[in-house]
């Protein structure tokens, strides 16, 4: 069916297309971005300058800020929901569900997804979440405030913090209809990649965005559901009166409850058995783009395309086992902290693995820096930064300083902050023609992409070294120690640095809205690459391809092949014309 | 042909030298600024085993932080200006050689560092019984103080029940059991001789808290429902800040406490004290 028997709201807003659903995955998380970014500076000027008065601000945030000087109650309201929008609202909705969605079906030559209603499904419940989790601010007592981790018994009981009254409850409503959706689009995806692919598009012929999407729906599906089931619990346990995280004896304010044989140790175990792959389904979409990026800068092949797969393999099954990593000073037992440090350091394996082969990939190259290009490049940089954090806290030892300080913090802004940041921007850079038939202006991009990666550096690696210093995460102030005078020097760097970098996303923003009108007019395959969407018109057309699906003839990286004219062969030139490297 | 070639022209060989000079500066600057001490100074035994295995991983990630970023600045720099690619595919012997020599740095940076080095200091203070003869602490968290128990002269801590718990009783003492009657509370003050092994008793009344001693390098959570020991010796005298690292309500930044090193002689004129 051609899209323009459609009307309006079946074209745009209650779309089954894979790429209207794609974009509004992204727009939304976009949206989100914004509210995490700004709470982000708000958090930083709080630490920069605590306790100081920020009269307009009272304006804004009333109960908040009340005589426009932060209270402490709403000071881990808002990093707890700067945590949870970042995570699950921003990378997980732009990256995975957005580029995702739109990319999936065309790499692989589908007309759509496996199950476009499903598709279009998915998405409104993920606005739905996304609201209610928006709508946690407006409610008596504020926003949720026990982290972005919920652990009860702190989430639990309403007269623990002043979030955990409403606040909690839309929170966790909030992410359980965000798994629901989470999961519904992760099948999709698996299904799409099983059964949608064109003729030819074998496994081994497919993109590593593509493997990386499929694997990492894979540990999506199997490691969300989990969380959707101790969502639900720990609703029980604040409304209906169970004790599944709560113990005998809790004396709460003054006041004894009446809950027993329950343990808060068991939620741990259970967020963290979706927190830890969720680390992966956000980093391994980023790194398959960037295997897809560099190549067409740098004309020619991908090093390691199939050792490649394996490792994706390998992260995504040693993710599911290594959740305990998070829990060395839980009170868990010690020899299963041994147990998970030893599981840990082996995933760094593959991880170093995946690394080379992005470096490798370089070898050789007729590099361009074009700006998809610098967000790669910087994009592996910080997968080896972030990675080698990792080697700190996967230690349990080295962990036993580290746990719940700021080095965890520079850690995993590096890994699911930083990676999949840099992975957002490459792709918005590199796909906005095809999506929008018009270019991004390269110059103020490239002036994005080093003001970005400046400030990040200054920021999340001196978090690593104020970590290592002893600093707690989560604090309000840290004025009433005196172990913590040296930081407050670093503190205030991070915290100016931080406000560059939230600066520099305006540039972003102006970029894309000002090229989304007036951008140069894109060609169908500006940057001379060879995957299947690159042979469409931009934008696609709806069901993609004309009366005839394309017949895949050879791999995703045929580069600078030596019979070819051109220095890219696209993934349909018969193998009759140019041999196919496979 | 409709398409332009604009946006595959060859590099500028100027930019591609800045680009990758910039990320080994970046690198650099980054390494300088961790060589400063920023460890806390050391005041328990196992602590100079946690910061061996520190140490050792700042060394070894530094190292291949340095000589990562030192890479890509090279690639970037030696590449960037080329028009066309100097090296197409590589055989597969050359790939899976490149794993293997990452597979093996990382089993022996990171697997080996944890066997070697951090398993050892694991093994001897967080897996196992502490020593019969060191000093038992109890100490209850809640939100936002620590309260501190010491057992008295029987060596034995009366019960308690959380029923009896309220603004006097903090931890909920019964007053019935005579056992309890020579124990020794305090609030956010531990005291504990020095060089001597000491046991704390971790529980919590209401909330996840965690116990930090940034400079005796103890960190351990406070699970309500949960009684945990730990055990470490202090091996420098002095007063030391007690810091909850586990978020635990708007109080958390400021859940602080005292923990007072001093010699034997000054530890037992204050027992005596407070048993008096």
């Amino acid at each position: 069916m051609s899209d323009k028997d459609l009307g309006f709201v079946r074209r745009y807003i209650f779309s089954t297309d894979h790429k209207i659903i794609g974009i509004q995955y992204m727009l939304t998380g976009f949206l989100m971005a914004a509210v995490g970014g700004l709470i982000a500076m708000l958090i930083r000027l709080n630490i920069a300058w605590p306790g100081k008065q920020w009269a307009f601000l009272e304006a804004i945030f009333p109960q908040g800020m009340a005589g426009g000087i932060m209270s402490p109650e709403f000071y881990i309201a808002l990093v707890t929901m700067h945590g949870t929008i970042m995570v699950f609202f921003f990378i997980s909705y732009v990256l995975v569900s957005g580029f995702g969605n739109y990319l999936v079906p065309l790499q692989i030559g589908a007309r759509d997804m496996a199950f476009p209603f499903l598709n279009m499904l998915s998405f409104w419940i993920a606005a739905a979440s996304a609201l209610v989790m928006l709508l946690s601010f407006f409610a008596p007592g504020g926003a949720a405030a026990a982290g972005w981790t919920a652990y009860p018994p702190l989430s639990a009981i309403a007269s623990a913090v002043p979030g955990s009254g409403m606040g909690q409850t839309l929170w966790l409503l909030a992410m359980a209809l965000f798994i629901v959706s989470f999961t519904m689009g992760g099948l999709n995806i698996i299904a799409t990649v099983f059964s949608g692919r064109a003729p030819g598009m074998t496994m081994r012929r497919m993109p590593l965005t593509v493997w990386s999407y499929l694997v990492a729906s894979v540990i999506g599906v199997l490691a969300f559901p989990p969380l959707t089931a101790a969502a639900i619990m720990l609703l029980f346990d604040r409304h209906f009166g169970t004790s599944f995280f709560l113990p005998e004896g809790l004396v709460v304010a003054g006041e004894l409850l009446n809950h027993q044989g329950g343990t808060p140790l068991l939620w741990q175990h259970l967020f963290w058995f979706l927190g830890h792959p969720e680390v992966y389904v956000l980093i391994l979409p980023a790194l398959g783009i960037v295997f897809d990026v560099i190549p067409a800068f740098t004309r020619k092949p991908v090093f390691g395309y199939r050792i490649t797969v394996y490792c994706y393999l390998a992260v995504a099954a040693l993710s599911m086992i290594v959740w305990g990593h998070h829990m060395f000073v839980s009170g868990m037992s010690p020899y299963s902290g041994e147990y998970f440090s030893v599981m840990t350091m082996v995933i760094t394996i593959p991880s170093a693995i995946i690394g080379v082969n992005m470096l490798g990939s370089l070898w050789g190259g007729a590099i361009r820096l074009k700006t998809p290009m610098l967000f790669a490049l910087g994009l592996i940089a910080f997968f080896g930064t972030g990675g080698f954090g990792g080697i700190f806290l996967g230690n349990a030892t080295a962990d036993v300083q580290l746990h719940d300080t700021y080095f965890v913090v520079g850690h995993f802004h590096f890994m699911i902050g930083g990676v999949t940041l840099l992975a957002t921007f490459a792709s918005v850079y590199f796909w906005f023609p095809k999506m929008f038939g018009r270019m991004m202006n390269d110059k103020l991009g490239k002036l994005h992409f080093w003001l970005t990666l400046v400030s990040f550096y200054c920021i999340f690696l001196t978090q690593h070294f104020i970590g290592l210093a002893g600093t707690p995460r989560r604090y309000y102030a840290f004025t009433d120690y005196e172990f913590l005078e040296g930081i407050r020097g670093p503190q205030m760097l991070v915290s100016v640095a931080a406000f560059v970098m939230g600066a520099s996303q305006l540039i972003f923003m102006a970029n894309f809205c000002w090229s989304l009108w007036k951008g140069k007019k894109a060609p169908i395959n500006p940057w001379h690459a060879t995957t299947l969407e690159w042979t469409l018109p931009s934008p696609p057309p709806h069901g993609n391809w004309g009366a005839e699906l394309p017949t895949v003839e050879r791999w995703a990286y045929e580069y600078s092949a030596a019979e070819a004219q051109d220095d890219f062969t696209s993934q349909v030139v018969p193998a009759s014309q140019i041999p196919a490297t496979f | 042909m409709e398409e332009t070639h604009i946006e595959t022209q060859p590099q500028n060989r100027l930019e591609a030298t800045l680009v990758g000079l910039l990320f080994v500066f970046l690198a650099v600057g980054m390494v300088y600024l961790g060589s400063r001490g920023w460890l806390p100074r050391l005041a328990s035994r196992h602590g100079a085993g946690i910061d061996n295995m520190l140490i050792y991983l700042l060394v070894s990630t530094g190292t291949l932080f340095l000589a990562g970023h030192f890479v890509l600045g090279y690639f970037i720099w030696r590449f960037g200006g080329q028009a066309k690619p100097s090296h197409r595919l590589s055989s597969k012997k050359v790939e899976r050689n490149w794993s293997l020599v990452l597979g093996l740095i990382m089993t022996l940076v990171a697997e080996g560092g944890v066997l070697a080095i951090g398993m050892p200091v694991w093994g001897e203070y967080f897996a196992a019984a502490p020593p019969a003869d060191a000093l038992t602490i109890e100490v209850t968290s809640e939100q936002f103080a620590w309260n501190v128990r010491y057992p008295g002269v029987d060596g034995q801590f009366g019960s308690i029940s959380p029923a009896l718990i309220d603004v006097s009783n903090p931890i909920g003492l019964d007053p019935d059991d005579s056992i309890g009657n020579d124990d020794i509370t305090t609030v956010n003050q531990i005291y504990v001789p020095v060089d001597e092994p000491v046991r704390i008793r971790l529980r919590s009344k209401d909330v996840i808290h965690s116990f930090f001693l940034p400079e005796l390098r103890v960190k351990q959570d406070a699970v309500p429902g949960m009684t945990i020991d730990i055990w470490f010796v202090p091996t420098e005298s002095g007063q030391f800040e007690l810091a909850c690292t586990e978020l635990c309500g708007l109080g958390h930044y400021r859940m602080k406490g005292f923990f007072n090193v001093m010699t034997a002689a000054e530890f037992d004129t204050w027992l005596a004290e407070q048993s008096s």
